[in-house]
């Protein structure tokens, strides 16, 4: 089953194709799920814990082959190739990660922080090239104008939301075509997540994002699509207007409603 | 019936507040006994360095640093007009400071990687059996390992005793304490930092050497730092690998001298024995700074 969206006219950038993961022998945390992404549009994934959202927000990038005795079928296509076919170097540099907890790297000064994706793969750039990506990076997440003046200081010492809008610079450093965000709030304070939620929707301009989140009214305010995933199976997928007004399945209705979650 | 009440009610609280006070008394009383006890354990430590100082200070000058250590002859001489016993120990001194950058050279890589892999496979059954051979290396008697080297490389290899003996029996001591610490210290690093770097599509090795390793620094040279402290001292396992030389020695097939070994020797030999002490002050002063230092580095990294 293939779940369009309809109603945009942009194409897809990333299409999800019968995708089941499995942790241990025949126990599914994903169940032949199917979706394509919509570029240049905020895509929510909600559910209760543990229906399976983050292993499917890891898949796309293939952080999910980190855990031992994972098995996966179906396939994932971003641009019309197969990413378990691709280099996961190469995977990764085309969809960006944002995690949970902001994880700047604690030996490195915020502007190292930025151009790490470079440092650590090893690319030479020039100085002003340096100079380019680290600033329209930080430009991007608006982070610039605060941190300016203290480019090598450690990033560890910035507050938790100027931490993790550090953290997507890192990840928009590599100009990706996709960037994840696992529940990228979910350690901030309500100033830093609005911050963090304007900049994500500036950022669609340029980039695809997805999003997983725990929290309903995030997904509402933000996200231009929706989906619903519960006990590994996506449930329903549509524009999030719809889902949130007028949900086809019960079980979204229960969840969105808070009779379970 | 209130009567009774209230009766309970104060007998009550009396047996309460009997209780507070029999409890603030035994609370005293162990807080006292720790406090004893413990002091009666520094001052161990305090006893050790202030005799060592006592007894060895005055042998303690330029050419202690700087020369080798006399003949029985000379230090009899000089003990009997009345003089300090000229001469040093430069050439343990040297001999110790060799030894154990080679034993470092050897052990540290070996130490470092083993401990990595341990931590990324810390459920992997192979890793596991790895763990309880590195906790038995440990448990190995020193003069035990001192044996087997003799029998491998002495025999074998230098065809004598030699530095390079030496330096495999005390990179022996240090494995199972560089590997336990790297491991230990890997673990403190949190799961999102490795995952921060892999999501960057950074291949496996360079997230060992460019994240793992640098944010784990400071305690992967704390626990070097306390190996190499631990086996500046061993006497036993450098009598049968390198016995000791008389002069400075940079070969590593040739013998060399090694502080606690000339400790050893000024012990057995009664004309000697003033040199004993300026020899322990120096390697108790040597192994104090080093723990200070891998204090200082653990301070750092927690502020």
């Amino acid at each position: 089953m293939m779940n369009d969206i309809n109603g945009t006219d942009q194409p897809p950038i990333l299409s999800i194709e019968n995708l089941s993961i499995a942790y241990d022998k025949d126990k599914f945390v994903v169940k032949n799920v199917s979706a394509t992404i919509t570029k240049n549009a905020i895509t929510a994934i909600m559910g209760p814990s543990g229906c399976g959202k983050t292993t499917l927000l890891r898949a796309i990038n293939r952080m999910h082959e980190l855990y031992p005795n994972i098995s996966t079928q179906g396939g994932i296509k971003l641009f019309d190739e197969n990413i378990y076919d691709m280099s996961t170097i190469t995977l990764r540099r085309k969809v960006g990660m944002v995690f949970q907890r902001p994880n700047p790297f604690p030996t490195l000064s915020i502007y190292e922080n930025v151009i790490a994706g470079y440092k650590l793969n090893g690319i030479r750039l020039k100085r002003h090239e340096r100079d380019e990506i680290v600033e329209t990076s930080l430009r991007d997440v608006t982070l610039w104008e605060e941190v300016k003046g203290a480019l090598h200081k450690k990033g560890t010492f910035l507050s938790g939301g100027q931490q993790q809008r550090l953290c997507i610079a890192r990840a928009l450093a590599f100009k990706p075509d996709v960037i994840l965000l696992d529940e990228p709030t979910s350690a901030l304070d309500p100033v830093a997540t609005a911050k963090v939620e304007d900049l994500l929707v500036e950022l669609k301009k340029q980039y695809t994002i997805i999003l997983v989140t725990h929290n309903m009214s995030q997904a509402a305010r933000i996200s231009d699509n929706s989906m619903f995933m519960y006990l590994g199976e996506l449930i329903e997928y549509e524009d999030t207007k719809t889902i949130f007004t007028k949900p086809k399945d019960p079980r979204t209705e229960g969840y969105l409603t808070g009779k379970f979650g | 019936m209130d009567q009774t009440n209230e009766l309970l009610v104060d007998k009550r609280t009396l047996l309460l507040q009997d209780h507070s006070v029999r409890r603030k008394v035994k609370d005293r009383l162990f807080l006292g006994t720790v406090i004893f006890f413990s002091l009666i354990t520094i001052s161990f430590v305090f006893l050790i360095i202030g005799s060592c100082v006592l007894k060895g200070y005055h042998q303690i000058n330029w050419a202690f640093f700087t020369q080798s250590a006399p003949d029985t002859f000379t230090a009899m001489m000089a003990k009997s007009s009345g003089q300090i016993i000229p001469g040093g120990i430069v050439n343990g001194i040297l001999g110790s400071l060799y030894l154990v950058a080679l034993a470092s050279l050897i052990a540290i890589p070996f130490g470092v990687l083993i401990g990595i892999y341990l931590y990324e496979n810390s459920k992997n059954r192979y890793a596991g059996f790895i763990r309880d051979i590195t906790d038995v290396l440990q448990g190995v008697p020193s003069i035990v390992v001192g044996l087997i080297v003799y029998l491998w490389v002495v025999v074998h290899i230098t065809h004598g005793y030699s530095v390079l003996a030496g330096s495999v029996a005390l990179a022996l001591m240090m494995l199972p304490l560089i590997i336990r610490s790297t491991e230990e210290s890997m673990k403190m690093i949190p799961d999102s930092l490795k995952e921060a770097a892999i999501a960057l599509g950074t291949p496996y090795y360079k997230v060992i050497f460019r994240v793992l390793i640098p944010t784990s620094f400071s305690g992967l040279m704390t626990g070097i730092l306390l190996a190499i402290s631990r086996i500046l001292g061993e006497t036993a396992p450098l009598m049968l690998t390198t016995l000791g030389n008389p002069a400075i020695n940079w070969s590593l097939t040739k013998p060399v001298s090694a502080v606690p070994l000339l400790v050893w020797q000024f012990y057995n030999d009664p004309n000697m024995v003033d040199l004993i002490w300026s020899s322990t002050l120096f390697l108790m002063g040597f192994v104090l700074i080093l723990n200070l230092l891998s204090k200082w580095i653990t301070a750092r990294r927690n502020a």
